[in-house]
């Protein structure tokens, strides 16, 4: 936990007339679990796909370690070390259970190949709880293990930053402790994550520090008792119409 | 990297008898059944090297004629100063030229523009050419005579063949083969995991447009005579596609299976029904797609799914699943 991963400086992004990101500025320090929460529609994916290189910024400035990664293409920023889930969760049905794993490394910021990417694939399938399961078919596996496939996907690349957008959300109370306890353990392997979410005993339980979104906008930053008891936070919440 | 799997070895070894085998045949027939031959390996390349792009991509490629045309031309201006064998890598060489400018000024459209792009190509190409010869006042055509027979080209054909299925199966080993896979699955979690998709596309359409482009010089000696409207065809383009689409465009063998069944097919109706080729071409089309949706290769496929729900059906009845 030393310097800043990384640096959002009045990053803006708009959509015809809409400002889905409003100037936001915020910083990820090294290690961090930064939770992104807000009501539906705050912004708070597109400010993921402003960091992971999916859309371009319209201004603002976006550094990871040093290096300036807004405008760049997705596959740049991903080799520079982002690596991401995705709201819908996007698996590769196609593919094996295993390859949707190597598909992450192959490519990406540490890269894999041959029979480092397999034993590299068997040891995250275990690590996310679908160890044993890397010939089964991709089509065939649950809401929950797909996105447990998805989140191996995203470490097999050994990422400096990992951005998980709602990757809890569908999950039922059993299989959502579960999923507390697997982002809570990589985020002892010591990543930086940023994770947007709607689940508050996860934000509560998992965060050092929050970030609150509303209609394109910061309006809080700071630590999680603190923030989510600030009336600013508490309106915009209820004003959103999701308590 | 792994060395080969069983069932690697043994469709090398199929694949090496079968290529082996045509190339024994004129030994045996001289006429009908070789130029029949020849054409059906002429399409297995062409096929197969269009299908290494457009089936992992889904792109509609128009670009064989522009592409074959180039190899052709090749050869018909340089076929009175340089070795034949030479031109054929000349061709190669350009064509993949070609394919790499059209790639990268192409591949960020979507498929729709991508495939009137490269219908247009071959046209522009055939225009340029004619107006090049009509400004450095030449005839109309060239003359390619060569001592070249049917059985050295359906020979060239063959070594054209392994090529191209040997470089398939590099590629579907790399990782460019693994990138474009995903590529055809989601293009976006492609981007994300770090593949320079349009890069990865290029390569790919360069790839497949050299080997068009030696098969275009391969077959100059062919026609003799060759004019920009003769050697640009688009008909080629078209028949390409249906042929690979009918095979199938999955497997490297796919296209195979829709070549050899088609070229036959256009050969009887053509003989028989001179005047009326085109439309019975086009009813056979149309009933192939109707039948067949998905390509021969996609019928087994389906066949082999039915078979097995069918069997578990069959084992969850034996156990009184509710
Ligand atoms: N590609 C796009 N084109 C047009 N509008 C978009 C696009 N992406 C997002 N928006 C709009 O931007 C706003 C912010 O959307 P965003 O998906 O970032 O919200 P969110 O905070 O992730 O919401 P949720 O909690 O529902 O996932 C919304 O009004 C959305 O409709
Ligand atoms: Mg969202």
């Amino acid at each position: 936990m030393s310097g800043s991963l990384l640096s959002v400086s009045a990053a803006r992004r708009a959509f015809g007339g809409l400002v889905a990101v409003n100037d936001v500025s915020f910083e990820v320090k090294d290690g961090e679990l930064l939770g992104l929460i807000g009501p539906n529609g705050s912004g708070k994916t597109t400010m993921l796909n402003l960091i992971s290189g999916a859309i371009r910024p319209n201004s603002g400035m976006i550094v990871l370690g040093g290096e300036t990664i807004s405008g760049l293409p997705a596959h740049r920023v991903a080799r520079l070390g982002v690596a991401r889930t995705f709201q819908l969760v996007r698996v590769l049905p196609t593919l094996s259970v295993e390859e949707n794993v190597t598909a992450g490394g192959v490519f990406g910021h540490i890269r894999v190949w041959g029979e480092d990417a397999h034993k590299l694939a068997h040891a995250l399938l275990e690590r996310v709880g679908l160890g044993g399961r890397a010939g089964t078919p991709t089509g065939s596996l649950t809401y929950i293990d797909q996105k447990r496939l998805e989140l191996a996907r995203a470490l097999a690349s050994n990422p400096r930053l990992l951005l998980l957008d709602e990757w809890l959300a569908g999950l039922n109370p059993s299989e959502l402790r579960i999923g507390i306890q697997l982002i809570r353990d990589i985020r002892n392997d010591g990543r930086t994550i940023i994770m947007v979410e709607h689940v508050m005993d996860a934000i509560r339980s998992l965060c050092d520090r929050v970030v609150v979104m509303s209609s394109g906008k910061t309006i809080a930053d700071g630590d999680v008792g603190a923030v989510l008891s600030d009336p600013a936070v508490i309106r915009a919440y209820l004003g959103g119409e999701n308590a | 990297m792994r060395l080969l799997s069983a069932s690697e070895t043994r469709i090398g070894v199929i694949g090496a008898l079968g290529l082996a085998s045509v190339a024994m045949l004129p030994l045996l027939d001289q006429g009908y059944t070789l130029t029949l031959t020849v054409n059906i390996m002429l399409y297995v390349v062409l096929c197969t090297a269009w299908a290494l792009f457009s089936g992992p991509t889904h792109y509609i490629s128009l670009a064989t004629a522009a592409f074959y045309g180039l190899g052709t031309y090749a050869v018909a201006l340089g076929i009175d100063i340089l070795p034949f064998p030479l031109l054929v890598l000349i061709g190669a060489l350009v064509a993949g030229v070609v394919a790499g400018l059209v790639g990268v000024a192409t591949l960020r459209l979507s498929g729709v523009y991508f495939v009137i792009f490269t219908l247009g190509l071959a046209e522009l190409i055939r225009q340029v050419v004619t107006w090049l010869q009509s400004e450095m006042g030449s005839s109309l055509g060239l003359y390619v005579l060569t001592d070249l027979r049917e059985q050295h080209l359906l020979w060239m054909l063959t070594g054209m063949a392994a090529l191209v299925y040997v470089a398939g199966w590099l590629i579907n080993r790399s990782r460019l083969g693994f990138a474009m896979r995903i590529i055809g699955n989601d293009e976006t979690v492609a981007r994300h995991v770090g593949i320079d998709t349009a890069l990865a596309k290029v390569v790919l359409f360069i790839i497949s447009g050299t080997i068009i482009g030696a098969v275009g010089a391969i077959l100059a000696p062919r026609y003799s005579y060759i004019t920009p409207t003769g050697a640009f065809n688009s008909m080629i383009s078209f028949q390409v596609v249906i042929m690979a689409l009918l095979g199938g465009v999955h497997r490297l063998w796919g296209p195979l299976l829709g070549v050899i069944p088609f070229t036959i097919l256009f050969d009887q109706v053509s003989s028989r029904f001179p005047n009326h080729t085109s439309l019975v071409v086009g009813l056979a089309f149309i009933a192939i797609v109707y039948l067949l949706p998905r390509g021969v290769l996609g019928f087994f496929a389906d066949l082999a799914s039915l078979r097995r729900r069918f069997r578990i059906v069959l084992v969850e009845d034996g156990k009184a699943v509710p």
